[in-house]
Parts: structure tokens; C-alpha cells; sequence
């Protein structure tokens, strides 16, 4: 019997690969890899948001049991060690670049936030470095903290940095204000917002680890850590922190237990490790423990902005006019400084036709944890802002708010769409995600749930959001020249061996996203190789060429076209070698999922006869061919990606004590092409899970001395299964017209999308309550104390 | 976690011997201790693991009072056929303690020594006016709790067992903590030997009777006989879950669902 084999291309939800390993519990992570004479480092971290470092005597702790050696900054600085690197220079209003004070990897003279670290104590075990780190001394002469962005741009602030006047990091703007303001002044109606983006705490399942190890005998380094892209580390560290050349530094990212974008930075703990190790000539381990994950893992989000749209009498947008305030925290962490501005306001024409925009953001230092990219990174900023504000318009203009949505929509016959903002809009259908939606949740039928719920003594409401990202970062030019100091192209080198098996090298690296499944089905696709024979190598630098990294929802628009191209150069090759075995114009040759023919005729040989005859040249076009079966190539996108859709969120709250749950999520997503819906699927509930987290449940709190209060799970509300609700999800293609798959990228739609939607949906609940604004989260003694004031209100 | 020494006696006799340590500590389900040592919170010398003593376990019925064993665990409360029976609101309570994890691991006897202001059980013990037995004596629940994490115990005195009188009704109520799960407001409810208890956990400092409650409820058994009190936020808890005023709010919600529930 002849049984077809199941088809894994393109479209097949082959089941993933990778969670064999995950499931039995059998993944290696960095805090698994253990070493001879392995030492273990723990950090003294600082219980001041803001203290004079007068002195530290490391004395007593040196000489506890265990102790190899205690460092601090100033032996960092005895040895050049340099400061962490910033990635992105933004410039200010006036052309001048931003302030970018320094970042030591111990702190020196001061230090800046709580967790931020003084010291480290080196020691043979876990518990005696943690011993000894407690009896490091450290003599602080505690100062007043600017904690929140309002204390820190007030007059007579104290100041984060000597370097930072005014604690101001930039002020930068986008769009032409005066333009701007004669659109308004012609407007038939201008609507305005204030909104807060809550800071939130990143939680990545596996905490950050980091282990260093030294060969004395060659001076190669190792660093294992928890990283998103470690050839990224590499240069940095490399570079700028530790001065080693990048052939003598190994950089091991291997399985990571989530990133979320926490992972990509480039931290003090991989420093201090690896320049631990090469002092001491022996391999030191650090792995933070929860408490330091919430105090030193960088923060996403914390914006707060004044927003006003100016409508004309129809409901047609005329201009947008933003101004943000984006905290950046203590220090500069590698990216955050793009992270406000081109991956923020660039979004701000969303899905509208609005004709002209102007935004400007102030980002400001304060004594808080630094703040960085994390899931959407800028664009679920921007995307709260406009969906929210499109709310208030249908409120404030009559117009029903599907319908005002509709008429600004970018029409589908209008790609590619130039926005007032920087950005070309390749592909989308705003209108047929959004009917697929409408559909699928029922929107039609709500007023009839709404009822029943009444019955029930329950408030229930829905919201939209139709919303758009731009991903798959980034064209290195076009970053170069808006102050990246990194190119943002990816690399793929395709490794088919003699038998025909297939090795494929990316610098793409998978901490949940299932690479090592979408990847095998390209080359299974396009090659005609079996998943199965198919092997994913990522996340080494010793063994993958090059790579930027997994972020910006990137990996597959930007890593798996770069793996297409080599396969192109692979099937070239093949071509040759084929014509050549088969005594054909190369021409003539065609190339199908594994079988090269000569047009026209039955004559064929399969991919691995060609393999077999790379590696075996004994019948081989040598002069012309070098022997080998084996293509690298960079690919550098042309555009950004745009994925779009429509969330549409159903929430029940209780009147008595606030609590909003949520009943039903409906999401219509255009990510392009579709490689494996099964993980798609995933991407986009988990996507959906965090944004659902940050509308309702978490929200990073600070005092205001600068201590943090939500700084353990008993007070920081990570969304749990009890806290989602049934997620239906579903997709709606167009094609990217700009890479070889078509496709646009998924991992972060879920984060954009949702939360406007869910707030929607609850200030659509409260609709008898007179609410206007609502800042997340929607906690329940936030929606108590709105209801509470609101009977307040009608009794009155 | 700090070296300290380990400790598995088999009677009270010899557990009250090794407690006369002042920093030595007891340790049932280790739930709230073991987070504690790991965060470093607390350095005992020793640290005296109770679960081998075989006279502080099991469930019984005795006369008209259910004698629950200090280390009897939550799931044993929550699925034991002889509490479902006698007191179903005492079971329902230890059914919603924290996770199934929490619920495998922590013991009647650790959770009602800690005295946490958010945990579930003071409030049945409270409500329902039961008896802590402990390795010398046995006090009456009104004089066992004494303030946050505070109660009559010394430090070598075990609690054994507690007795839970059988309540003609009695009911539970709680609203949780977002983000810790423990109780942000709840409320025992319980009419025994024709006297009405109402005991208040989460919102304060510790757990309190609610005096007004009681009286209105002894008049009239009915959730609207509570809708006329207010509790009053003075003296409650206030942090970043919600003020003193919200919790007061949810005492008066969380009173008529456990008098819902008691029927
Ligand atoms: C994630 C999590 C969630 C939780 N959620 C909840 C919740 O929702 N509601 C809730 O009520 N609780 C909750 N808990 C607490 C849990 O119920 C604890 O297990 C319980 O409070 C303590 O019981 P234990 O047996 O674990 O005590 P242990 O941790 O062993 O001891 C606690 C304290 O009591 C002392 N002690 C223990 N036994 C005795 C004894 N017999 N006599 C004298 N002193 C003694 C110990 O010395 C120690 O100081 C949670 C715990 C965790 C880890």
C-alpha cells in the first residue's frame, strides 16, 4: 500500500517539533549547564532608589567561607571594564543627540534605583556567595528620588544623572506642527484624551541566568545566558564593555524559557560573569532569583500622553496631535530609546486616513528599574492611544463608533498607502477583518447579552479595537538613519548534507515561538525534505554565522526569508549539478519540492542525488563548480511588515465589587501568510493572554520614595487561565508584497490589539456611569470606586 | 535559606522539648515557612518538623463538635465526608484555599498558628467559636487571636487540634486578592446553639467579629438584615489592591453572600 505522507509545507499545523523535549522536562536552559570548579555569583544590589555611594568594605565578606573573591566597580574600572551600551541614539527637537549618561556595569559613585547592582560576592556555593553579599558593606548617603515622570520634570528635581539636565533624556518630535495646528483650527470638532500606558513587569517563566567560563590556555571566552539574540550580545559586550575580540567570545543562548523582549538587552550580570571568569580562570554562574527578576529585568511600557483629533463635520479625521511622556527609568537599556519614538509614533496614523500628524515625546530618567521594548514595544502605546481616542469620538460626535472606524479606514484599494508618518503601508483589509469580526463575536446580537446580563445583575459591554503594528524590523538603512546603531537584516545559511538531511544555521533564536518547527516546514516546503529530517541550529555564535535576533515579531518575515534565499542559492547550485548529471542545459532544468527535472521529459534526479554528488564529486562539473551543498544568506528587508485586525473583547462586571471578567474574545488578525495556523494560533492567544494582563490585572507600583510595591507575585497580577476567556481566533490574509514568503509576522499582535479592546469593552459596560477615561488596569476597586462615585453622581 | 538544624520528634512531648529553643521554629506544610526561609526573612537555629507526630492528625466527630488534628491538610478538610456532613461551609472554606499545590501541603494547625490576616481559616475558626486545643491547654477562639500574625500561643506551645462546634447554619463568603489569591475581604457566617457569630478576615489587621452584623442578624437571619450595617474602613487595611473604604464596602457584600450561602 502506498500511503501519501502528510503534507508539512506551507500551512500544515505539523505539531511542535521542540515541545518533545520542553514537555518531558528535558529542555537545557543556562541554569542547567553546570561546570567543573564552577563558581557562583551574587549580587549586592542597592535598597535605595537613590543614594551617594560613600563607601564599600568588602572586607568582612571576603573572608567567609566559600569566598573566592568580592568585586565592585572600582575593580571593574581598574580594569577598563566599560558601561553598558546604548543600541539607539535619538536626537532632540534642536538636531542635538540625547543625553546618554553613562551605565556602569557595578554601580560607582552612585546608584539610581532599587536593585540597581553595587557589588559581587563569588564563592563556591549558592549560599555562600549569597552569605557573603550580605556582609558586604555599603555606605550609602541615601538622597531624595525622582520616582514618577511628573516629580522628575519638576523644578528643583532631584537629579537621576549630572549628565541629564532637567532629568530629560530627549525631546523629539515627528510631523510638522504648524501644519498640525492649521488643521485643528479648521476643524469642525477636536476631541481630546489624556491616557496613561501602565508600566508592566516583563515575568518571563525562566528567570535570567548567565554563566562565564575562560580558557586561560587559549583566552577564549564563553558566555551562556538567557538572551533573545546573543550575537547582538556578543558585539555588545565585546565591544564596548569587555574589549574582547568577537573570535575569542562564544556567546550560547540556548533554550529560553520566554523573552517577551526582557531578553534582548544586554545586561550587567553577563559582564560581570564573564569578566569574573577571566579573572578568577574559573567558570562563575549567576541565576536571579524572582525577586531580582522583578527589580532588575528591564520594564515595558510607562507612558503618559495628552492626545486630541481634530474631525470635521462628517467625522473625517483632519490631524492627530500627540505629546508623550515616556519614562526610561535609571539608565539607557539598550534599546529604549527607539522604543517612544520610531516604534511608537510612526504608528500613529493606525488604520485611518488621517492626513497630517504631529507628535512629540519627552523622555525622562528617573530612579526606577530602566524601561525598555517588551511585547509590541511602542505600538500597543500607540495603538491604546488611537483606539481609545476613537472611542471618545464616537461618544463626543454621536457617531456610532464601528461606523466612524469605517469611514476613516485606509481603503482597501489604497496600497501602498503613504502615512503622514514615516511609514509605507505595503498590504491589509482593514474592512474584511473587521466584517470577519464583527461576525464571529456577534456584534449585532450584543444588546441582547447586554439584557440577559442586566437580569442577571451583571454589567456587560463590548469593545473594538482595529488596530495595525508595523514589524518584521527592520531595513538597516532606514533604521541607520533614524539613530540605530545596528543593521537589522537577518542571516540564514542552509546546510543540506550527502545524504540529503538538512541542517539549517539561523540567527533567529526561539524562546517559545516554535522556530524549530515553522523553519523545518519552509525547507520541507521548499526543498521537499521531511520535517523530520530537518534540524534547526540557533542561538550559538560559534555555530551560526551571524545574527540580530528574535524581537519585533521578526523571525520568520526577516530570519525565514533570509533561510529562502539561501535555498534559492541552494536550488541554483542544484540546478547546475543536475544539468550536469542529467547532460541538460541548465536552463532546461526545473526544481519542484525535491526533484529536479529537465523540462518536458521524464528525466529526474532527486535532491539527494545531487547532495551525494556535491560531497562525492567523482562525476562532478569541478572547473566550473566548488564540490558542497551549502548556501549563507543575508537578508535585509525592504519595508517593515504591517499585520492588522480586528480584536473585539466581551466583559461582565459586578456592580457589587468591581470585578471584570472577561466572557469572550473574538481576534481577526492579518499576519500574512499562514506557515503553521496551530502556532499562529498560539502566538496570538498568548499575545492576547499578556494584553488582557495589562488592561486588567498588572500594573508595576512604586511609593513614592522609590521602593517597589508590586515587586513579588503576591502583589504584580499575572494574568491566569481563570482570568482570560475564551479566545476565538482567526486570520484574514493579504500578502506582504515584500518579502519571498508573503508574510507579515505574529507575535505581537495578540499584545497590540487587545487591550484597547478590553477597556472598550469595560467603559462600554459602564456606560451609565459617566466614564470618560479609564487607565489600566481596570482593577476591581478602580471600577468599584467609578461605580460607587457614580451612584454618587446620580444622587446628588 | 539559612544552615539550621533539622528536627522530626514523634509525640507533642518531645516537639515542646525542642521548641524550648527560643529561635528554634515549628514546621507543618512548610507553605508559609519555607517561602519565608527562602526569602530570608527568618534564621532559626532549628527548625522542628511536626509532620511525624501521629496524634496531631485525622478528623473525628465528638459528640456535637467536629475535632480536626493540626496537621490535617486542606484537601482533607475540603473532601473529608464527616466535615461535608456536619459543617459543608468549613469544608467549602478549605475547598478554596489558595491552589491544589497550597492545598496538598498546608495544615489547619500551621495556617491557624500563623495568624495571616488574609488567610481563610481564622475566620471558620472565629465564626463558628471553636476550641484551639494545644500542647498545654485549650483556649476559646475569641482569645486566640490576638493582632496581625499574633496569637495566644508561646513559643514552645503547639496547637494539637481545633474543635469546630456543629453550626445549625453556617456559611463562607470572600473576595480574593487579585493578585495573591489570599482574601481581600471575607466573612464567616454561622448561627450555632441558637447564637449568631459573624467573623471578618482580609479587611483588617486580623480577624474581627462583626458585633453589628451579629445583632442584626440574630433578630433577623435574612442577607437584607446585614444590608442596613456599614462597616465602618477605620482600623482596616488600605494598599495598592484597594483602600480601607473598599474593603469596608466588600465586608457588607461578602456578608450577604455568606448568609446566602448558609441559607
Ligand atoms: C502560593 C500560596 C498561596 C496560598 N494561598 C492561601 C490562601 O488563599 N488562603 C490561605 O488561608 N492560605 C494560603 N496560603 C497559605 C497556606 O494555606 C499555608 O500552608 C498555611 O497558611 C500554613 O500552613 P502550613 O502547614 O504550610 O504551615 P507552616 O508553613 O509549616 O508554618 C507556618 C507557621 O506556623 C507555625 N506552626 C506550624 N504548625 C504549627 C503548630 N501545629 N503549632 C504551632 N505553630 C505551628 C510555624 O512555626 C510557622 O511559623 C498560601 C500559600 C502559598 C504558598
Amino acid at each position: 500500500m502506498n500511503v501519501a505522507a502528510p503534507f508539512e509545507g506551507i500551512g500544515a499545523s505539523v505539531r511542535r517539533k521542540e515541545d518533545f523535549r520542553f514537555l518531558q522536562g528535558r529542555g537545557a536552559y543556562t541554569d542547567d549547564f553546570n561546570r567543573q570548579g564552577q563558581l557562583y555569583a551574587w549580587i549586592v544590589r542597592s535598597p535605595h532608589a537613590h543614594a551617594r555611594i560613600k563607601g564599600v568594605d568588602t572586607s568582612a565578606a571576603s573572608r567567609m567561607p566559600g569566598v573566592v573573591a568580592v568585586f565592585t566597580g572600582a575593580d571593574m574600572a581598574k580594569d577598563n571594564v566599560g558601561g553598558l551600551p546604548c543600541g539607539w541614539q535619538i536626537h532632540n527637537k534642536d538636531g542635538s543627540p540625547m543625553a546618554e549618561p553613562p551605565h556602569p556595569v557595578l554601580a560607582v559613585d552612585k546608584v539610581r534605583h532599587v536593585g540597581d547592582p553595587v557589588a559581587v560576592a563569588i564563592a563556591a556555593t549558592r549560599q555562600q556567595a549569597r552569605d557573603a553579599a550580605e556582609a558586604v558593606g555599603v555606605d550609602y548617603e541615601v538622597l531624595p528620588a525622582a520616582v514618577s515622570m511628573d516629580a522628575a520634570l519638576k523644578a528643583g528635581a532631584p537629579q537621576v544623572h549630572d549628565g541629564a539636565p532637567g532629568n530629560l533624556c530627549y525631546d523629539w518630535h515627528i510631523g510638522d506642527k504648524a501644519v498640525v495646528d492649521a488643521a485643528f483650527a479648521s476643524a469642525a470638532k477636536v476631541v481630546k484624551l489624556d491616557l496613561v500606558n501602565n508600566r508592566l513587569i516583563p515575568n518571563a517563566m525562566e528567570p535570567r541566568a548567565a554563566l562565564g567560563e575562560f580558557d586561560p590556555t587559549t583566552g577564549d571566552y564563553t558566555l551562556h545566558t538567557t538572551s533573545q539574540n546573543p550575537h547582538v550580545i556578543r558585539l555588545l559586550m565585546g565591544a564596548n564593555v569587555l574589549h574582547i575580540p568577537e573570535s575569542k567570545l562564544r556567546v550560547v543562548a540556548p533554550d529560553v524559557g520566554g523573552g517577551f523582549g526582557s531578553k534582548i538587552y544586554h545586561y550587567a550580570e553577563e559582564a560581570i560573569v564573564t569578566w569574573s571568569a577571566g579573572k578568577l580562570a574559573r567558570p562563575v554562574k549567576w541565576t536571579a532569583d524572582r525577586t531580582e527578576s522583578f527589580m532588575s529585568d528591564a520594564h515595558g511600557r510607562d507612558h503618559v500622553s495628552h492626545t486630541e483629533l481634530a474631525l470635521d463635520a462628517d467625522g473625517k479625521f483632519l490631524g492627530l496631535r500627540v505629546s508623550t511622556l515616556a519614562n526610561m527609568g535609571a539608565y539607557l537599556s539598550t534599546f529604549a530609546p527607539c522604543v517612544p519614538t520610531y516604534l511608537y509614533a510612526t504608528l500613529l496614523a493606525g488604520v485611518y486616513t488621517t492626513p497630517v500628524i504631529y507628535c512629540e515625546v519627552k523622555a525622562v530618567f528617573t530612579n526606577t528599574v530602566p524601561v525598555d521594548a517588551y511585547r509590541g514595544a511602542g505600538r500597543p502605546e500607540a495603538t491604546f492611544l488611537l483606539e481609545r481616542l476613537m472611542d471618545v469620538a464616537a461618544l463626543e460626535t454621536g457617531i456610532d463608533r464601528v461606523e466612524l472606524r469605517r469611514r476613516n479606514f485606509i481603503p482597501t484599494d489604497a496600497f501602498p498607502y503613504q502615512t503622514p508618518v514615516a511609514l509605507q503601508y505595503d498590504s491589509g483589509n482593514y474592512h474584511a477583518t473587521l466584517d470577519q469580526a464583527l461576525k464571529a463575536s456577534d456584534w449585532a446580537g450584543f444588546e441582547a447579552r447586554r439584557a440577559e446580563a442586566a437580569k442577571r445583575g451583571k454589567l456587560r459591554g463590548i469593545g473594538i479595537s482595529t488596530y495595525l503594528e508595523a514589524c518584521g524590523i527592520a531595513p538597516s538603512a532606514v533604521v541607520g538613519s533614524l539613530g540605530a546603531r545596528a543593521g537589522l537584516y537577518e542571516v540564514g545559511t542552509i546546510r543540506v548534507h550527502p545524504t540529503g538531511s538538512v541542517t539549517v544555521l539561523t540567527g533567529a533564536h526561539s524562546h517559545g515561538q516554535g522556530h524549530e518547527t515553522t523553519f523545518c516546514q519552509l525547507v520541507a516546503d521548499k526543498l521537499g525534505v521531511p520535517v523530520a529530517q530537518v534540524d534547526i541550529v540557533h542561538g550559538d555564535t560559534a555555530k551560526v554565522p551571524f545574527g540580530m535576533g528574535t524581537y519585533g515579531s521578526r523571525s520568520l518575515a526577516v530570519g525565514g526569508s533570509a533561510m529562502m534565499k539561501a535555498m534559492d542559492k541552494i536550488i541554483a547550485k542544484g540546478k547546475r549539478i543536475a544539468a550536469h548529471l542529467m547532460e541538460a542545459d541548465v536552463d532546461d532544468i526545473e526544481f519542484e519540492r525535491g526533484i529536479f527535472r529537465v523540462a518536458g521529459t521524464d528525466k529526474t534526479k532527486a535532491l539527494v542525488d545531487i547532495s551525494v554528488a556535491a560531497y562525492v564529486p567523482h562525476n562532478y562539473p569541478i572547473e566550473e563548480l566548488e564540490p558542497g551543498l551549502e548556501e549563507t544568506a543575508f537578508y535585509d528587508p525592504k519595508n517593515f511588515t504591517y499585520p492588522g485586525g480586528c480584536h473585539i473583547a466581551e466583559v461582565e462586571i459586578c456592580p457589587e465589587t468591581g470585578k471584570v471578567s472577561m466572557v469572550n474574545f473574538t481576534a481577526v488578525d492579518d499576519v500574512g501568510r499562514v506557515i503553521n495556523p496551530m502556532i499562529v494560533e498560539g502566538q496570538v492567544q498568548g499575545g492576547i493572554a499578556q494584553g488582557i494582563g495589562q488592561a486588567l490585572l498588572e500594573t508595576c507600583v512604586y511609593d513614592a520614595d522609590g521602593q517597589l510595591l508590586s515587586g513579588s507575585m503576591m502583589d504584580y497580577t499575572m494574568p491566569r487561565a481563570d482570568d482570560l476567556a475564551p479566545v476565538s481566533v482567526a486570520t484574514h490574509t493579504t500578502l506582504c508584497t515584500h518579502n519571498p514568503l508573503g508574510v507579515k509576522g505574529c507575535g505581537e499582535v495578540g499584545a497590540i490589539g487587545s487591550p484597547p479592546a478590553v477597556i472598550n469593552a469595560v467603559v462600554d459596560a459602564l456606560r451609565d456611569y459617566g466614564v470618560r477615561t479609564l487607565d489600566m488596569p481596570a482593577t476591581p476597586s478602580k471600577i468599584w470606586g467609578i461605580i460607587n462615585g457614580g451612584r454618587r453622581m446620580a444622587a446628588e | 535559606m539559612y544552615d539550621f538544624a533539622y528536627h522530626k520528634p514523634a509525640t507533642v512531648a518531645d516537639a515542646v522539648k525542642l521548641l524550648a529553643d527560643p529561635d528554634a521554629k515549628a514546621i507543618s506544610g512548610g507553605h508559609t515557612l519555607i517561602p519565608a526561609l527562602k526569602h530570608r526573612l527568618n534564621k532559626p537555629s532549628a527548625v522542628v518538623d511536626l509532620s511525624g507526630i501521629a496524634e496531631m492528625k485525622g478528623i473525628k466527630r465528638v459528640g456535637n463538635a467536629i475535632v480536626i488534628g493540626a496537621l490535617t491538610r486542606h484537601v482533607e478538610v475540603a473532601t473529608s465526608a464527616e466535615v461535608k456532613a456536619a459543617i459543608p461551609a468549613l469544608a467549602y472554606l478549605a475547598s478554596h484555599i489558595g491552589d491544589v499545590q497550597v492545598r496538598n501541603r498546608g495544615t489547619l494547625g500551621g495556617s491557624v498558628s500563623n495568624n495571616d490576616p488574609a488567610a481563610d481559616y481564622p475566620a471558620a475558626v472565629l465564626g463558628l467559636g471553636a476550641t484551639i486545643h494545644t500542647s498545654k491547654r485549650k483556649i476559646a477562639a475569641d482569645d486566640f487571636f490576638q493582632g496581625m500574625f499574633t496569637t495566644a500561643l508561646e513559643q514552645d506551645e503547639i496547637l494539637t487540634a481545633i474543635e469546630f462546634p456543629i453550626p445549625e447554619k453556617a456559611g463562607y463568603a470572600k473576595m480574593k486578592n487579585p493578585a495573591s489569591r489570599y482574601v481581600m475581604a471575607g466573612v464567616f457566617v454561622a448561627k450555632t446553639g441558637g447564637a449568631v457569630r459573624v467573623a471578618v478576615n482580609g479587611a483588617g489587621p486580623c480577624v474581627f467579629r462583626q458585633a453589628d452584623m451579629e445583632k442584626a442578624l440574630a433578630a433577623n437571619w435574612s442577607a437584607d438584615a446585614v444590608a442596613g450595617v456599614k462597616q465602618s474602613a477605620d482600623g482596616l487595611n488600605g494598599d495598592i489592591h484597594g483602600s480601607a473604604e473598599y474593603r469596608a464596602h466588600l465586608v457588607g457584600v461578602m456578608a450577604k453572600r455568606a448568609i446566602a450561602a448558609a441559607g
